[in-house]
Order: structure tokens, then sequence, then C-alpha cells
């Protein structure tokens, strides 16, 4: 089959590999239909994710159809499936919690030691996202093996098409579950950092969940424009003292909630983050995190910190005494995605959420290597890349 | 009420004895928990057949069943070559625990003991202590080039196998073809 290969930094190629087969009882081999980049495959591309090896398939958002099932999956050739990111065993005592992201098993008992080593409990698998979570092959190829399957894969009601329903992998979810963690009240203000996918869903959420007013924060006038589309104001941090806007905006109280959806690859020439950078490239630290520090002081006093962002680990100056002062809490996490889907799912059916209008851009799998290097290089008006296995390549 | 002689006993404090920074036994000493969510019974039960076991461990040549107390275990090492002892169960207490130790011709002198502990809606929880005489001498340096690797880290995976195996009826494994999963396994 043809996949999507990383061999290095800015350097991903489509090869052709063996085709998956079912390895394990509860398996299900899937042909992708569509497949989509997320903003934290371009943390792979960038090289600031450890544990990659060169042949890696990549890949966490994906659906398609069932063409091959071990003896104990549920699922039937020929359903139309979309498969959550994280690959969660679903008898764990974890899974019985619904805290998927923290499954026991999903990961491989060999791959676990490094979790184990840097946070002291290993998390579950994710597809194709290094080995630290599992090593296993992703999505962004013609086929993919899905682990599990009688848990993960939601099956999707005919005569949907693959737009509507793609981001139920991964950025919907998440958006959705970082509105769930600022724990919004009716009339409440929430800030949210970075309106890349994740933070526009985690908008859209926080509105169908009450928020009077949402405060979208980000530098590119694209994805601050869908923001406002969704009844958003706009800051834009290049135009604009982000903190002294936000006390004018909210009467000098804050933000009732925060929402930091930007993490890793945090932007702007802030001082702190250019110490950041230096560090990150030295490896002496790689979380560049400005949009955390300047959530955490704009919060309003007992207000809430949500952190969909992904820290992978160790941050400077950590505002912490701002964070104790004011009494804040802090919920974060991987996307317990499994959780989430069903509910998601029916608000979709019942057009209660949109998310067709962040796709930006549709290509052949063919071209995925082209697609990497346009989300990475051109931010501001490439919003959402989704690979089509259907689709022709692009003429040169 | 906790009596003043097993007080004394503990000395500072109440942590299990082989996470002490400063104690050294004359034989090693590793011990390893995990928590199961199924009962103990269930648990024993499996432990109970050394032919079972052949499947969550790593470095497992063969397990040869002698007798229902008895088995010949035959253990890979580095080169191509393999170890070996007769391992006696010593102490049955069935759904709690299995006490064993190896013969007298032993290729690496050990002795251990599995526990099962009912911890209610959390399942069971599983604790592997095991003990055994780091190999001396040159014809022990292969073999202790194989002990002293990690048999900490090695008794930790073999428990998250054991645990994947009776929680999810299989060992996860991120291989996507037959052929890397049986590389994974040589």
């Amino acid at each position: 089959m043809r996949a999507l290969t990383w061999h290095g930094k800015h350097d991903v190629r489509v090869d052709t590999v063996d085709d998956p087969e079912i390895l394990n009882p509860r398996d299900a081999i899937i042909r992708i239909t569509a497949t989509a980049i997320c903003g934290s495959d371009l943390h792979l591309y960038d090289g600031y994710i450890p544990t990659m090896k060169a042949g890696d398939i990549l890949g966490h958002e994906f659906m398609g159809e069932v063409v091959e099932v071990g003896a104990r999956s549920t699922l039937q050739h020929g359903q139309k499936v979309v498969v959550p990111f994280t690959i969660s065993c679903g008898s764990c005592y974890h899974c019985g919690k619904h805290q998927y992201s923290a499954c026991d098993n999903g990961n491989p008992a060999d791959n676990q030691d490094i979790g184990r080593e840097l946070y002291g409990q290993p998390m579950s698998g994710l597809f194709g996202y290094s080995h630290m979570t599992g090593g296993y092959a992703g999505g962004q190829a013609e086929y993919v093996r899905v682990p599990f399957s009688d848990v993960g894969p939601i099956v999707i009601p005919d005569g949907v098409e693959d737009e509507k329903v793609l981001f139920l992998s991964d950025i919907l979810p998440t958006g959705w579950m970082a509105a769930e963690n600022a724990q919004i009240e009716p009339g409440d203000t929430v800030a949210v950092w970075g309106c890349g996918p994740v933070g526009l869903f985690a908008v859209q959420s926080a509105f169908l969940m009450g928020a009077e007013r949402v405060i979208a924060i980000d530098h590119f006038p694209r994805r601050l424009e869908l923001a406002r589309r969704f009844g958003a104001e706009a800051i834009n941090f290049e135009e604009t003292r982000t903190y002294e806007a936000l006390m004018e905006m909210t009467g000098g109280i804050g933000p009732d909630a925060v929402i930091d959806a930007v993490g890793l690859e945090a932007h702007g020439f802030f001082v702190d983050n250019v110490v950041d950078q230096i560090k990150a490239s030295m490896f002496l630290g790689t979380d560049r995190t400005h949009s955390i520090r300047q959530a955490i002081l704009a919060c309003r006093k007992g207000g809430r910190v949500s952190m969909p962002a992904v820290y992978g680990g160790f941050v400077d100056k950590f505002p912490l005494g701002a964070f104790m002062e004011k009494g804040l809490t802090l919920k974060t996490g991987q996307t317990h995605v499994q959780h989430f889907m069903p509910g998601l799912l029916n608000a979709i059916v019942e057009g209660k959420i949109d998310t067709t209008f962040l796709i930006s851009h549709r290509m052949a799998l063919e071209d995925a290597p082209k697609g990497y290097k346009m989300f990475h290089d051109n931010q501001n008006e490439v919003t959402k890349v989704v690979l089509k296995t259907d689709l022709a390549m692009a003429a040169e | 009420m906790t009596s003043e002689s097993d007080l004394a006993k503990r000395l500072h404090d109440d942590a299990p004895p082989e996470t002490s920074k400063t104690a050294s036994p004359a034989r090693a000493l590793l011990a390893e928990t995990v928590t199961i969510n199924r009962t103990a019974q269930e648990l024993y039960d499996f432990w109970r057949d050394p032919a079972n076991l052949a499947g969550v461990m790593e470095n497992i040549d063969a397990i040869e069943v002698i007798d229902r107390d008895r088995s010949r275990w035959t253990v890979k090492a580095p080169a191509g070559r393999t170890v070996g002892w007769e391992s006696l169960i010593t102490q049955d207490e069935p759904g709690r625990a299995i006490t064993w130790q190896s013969g007298p011709d032993a290729d690496v002198a050990n002795s251990g003991r599995i526990e099962f502990k009912e911890a209610g809606a959390r399942g069971t929880v599983v604790t592997a202590t095991i003990a055994y005489d780091p190999p001396g001498g040159t014809i022990g340096q292969f073999i202790a080039k194989l002990f002293q690797r990690e048999p900490r880290i090695q008794t930790r995976r073999d428990l998250r196998r054991f645990k994947q195996l009776m929680e999810t009826g299989e060992i996860a494994t991120a291989a996507r073809t037959r052929k890397q999963l049986e590389e994974e396994q040589v």
C-alpha cells in the first residue's frame, strides 16, 4: 500500500510499504477514505517529538471502510467508521471511568517504560505519534490496522459525508473537552488562546455550553475571522497588548475561564519565548509556553484554566505563584475521544455542529508531503488539509 | 493495634522493604506490583499453570511441565545460548499466592512469590517478588549479562503483558504485519 512516512525533520515521503494484517482477535483493517493533517503532526514534522524512527507512518485523524475483522471485532465488513486517535482497550480501570487516554493496555508493554520514566505512569497508545505512544502505524495511508476495534471506531450512518464526521477522530472532541474542562457557567466570559482547529472548536463548544462571551486570541487574520463567525470577539496579539485588552474587555475582572489551545509551538517574539526557543533547540527543555503564562495571568481570581494544548516535557517560568495565589483550577489531558464521540456524532447529524468550515485544502494522499509543507509554511490560509485516497494527484 | 515489636521491626517507615534505598541483601531482590481488573481467583488460576506463562514472559525458550508442582524452565541467553533450571512450587495458597524455588542444579538459583490481593472495584493487586543469586565466575558472565541487564524492567514488562492478556484477552502490539510481529517475538 501507499503511506506517508516520516524520515526526519521536514522530510516526509509517500512510500510503498507492506499492507497491514489482522494480528489480534479484536483488530480490524480499515481502508482509509479520508484523513487529515493535524497541527500536532507539525510537531513531528518539526522534529520536536522524540522516539520517532525513519519509516514511521504518520496520521491520527482518519476514517474509512471496514475491510477485514478479527474474531472478536464487533465491526462488520463494509461499515463506514471514524477511528479515535487514542488506542484504548475498554476493559481496564481507567477505560471503565471513561478516561480513555489513560488506558493501561493500549500501549504495548515494552513501550510503556518511557512513559513511566517521563510521566510516572504510561498513557494509552496513539496512532502515528512516536514510539513513546506505542509506535503504531498511523492512518495517512491506504489501509490501517485498528486494535480494539470493538470499543474504538464509531459507525457512521449511511449517507453522511466523510467531511462532516472526519474530525470526530481528534480535534472536535478535543475542542469540546477543552470547553468542558473550562467548567463554563451561563454568563461566563471565556478567552481562548490559539484559533487552530482545536481553538475554533473550543470557541464553538463554549457558546453551546452557555458562555455569554468568547474572546479569541491569535495572530492569523483568517483564523480570527473564523472565530468571529461563531460570535467570538477577536484579539490579534501582534497588534494588541493581550493582557491589557482582556482586562479592559472584562471590566478589569479577567476572563472567568481561559483555554490554552496553543501549546508546544507558541509563536511570537516575546522575550520568554525566544529564551524557550533557544533552550528547545539545545534540548534543555522542549516546551515553549508563552500562551499558558499569559492565560494564567489574565484569568480572573478563582477562575478555571483549561489546557488542551500539547506539552511534552518541562516548562520554565510557569507562574505557579499567580496560579496558587489566585486559587485557579487547571484541567488538561489528552482527549478521552471514545467518551465524546457518540454525543458529538449526534450533534453533527442533527446539524447542531458544523465542522466542514475548517477545511481549506483537499488533496490526494500522494500529495501529502506538499500538504505538510503548505500547512507548515502558511498557517493563515491553510486551516485544515484533508487527504483523500480517491483523489487524483495534482499536476505539477 | 500494631504491636510495639512490629513497629520496632519496621525501623523507619511502612514502605515495602524492596523499595529501600539502603538495604543490600545477599541475594538480589526485586518486587513489582500491578493492579489487574479481574478476580484474584482468575489470575491465580492462570498463573498456577506454568504452561500459560511462556505467552506473557519475554526471553522464555520453553516451559516444560513435569508434574503439578514442578516445571523445567529454559530461558534465552545471549549468543544463542540458553540457561535453565527446575522450578518447584513450595507453597500453594489457592486464590491467594504461589511460592516457588529453583532446584539444586539451577544455572541461576532463584526463588519467588506471586500474591493476589482482592482490591474491590479496582480488581486485584498482584505483587511478584523475585530473589536470585547474581551469577559469579567466568561461566556466569554471560548469564550475568542477561540477568543483571534489567531484571526489574523485565519483570515489569512481563506483568504488563499478563495484565493485558487478562483484561483485554490479547497482548497489545504495534506491529503492522505478521512478519513484524514475529520479529518482535524473537
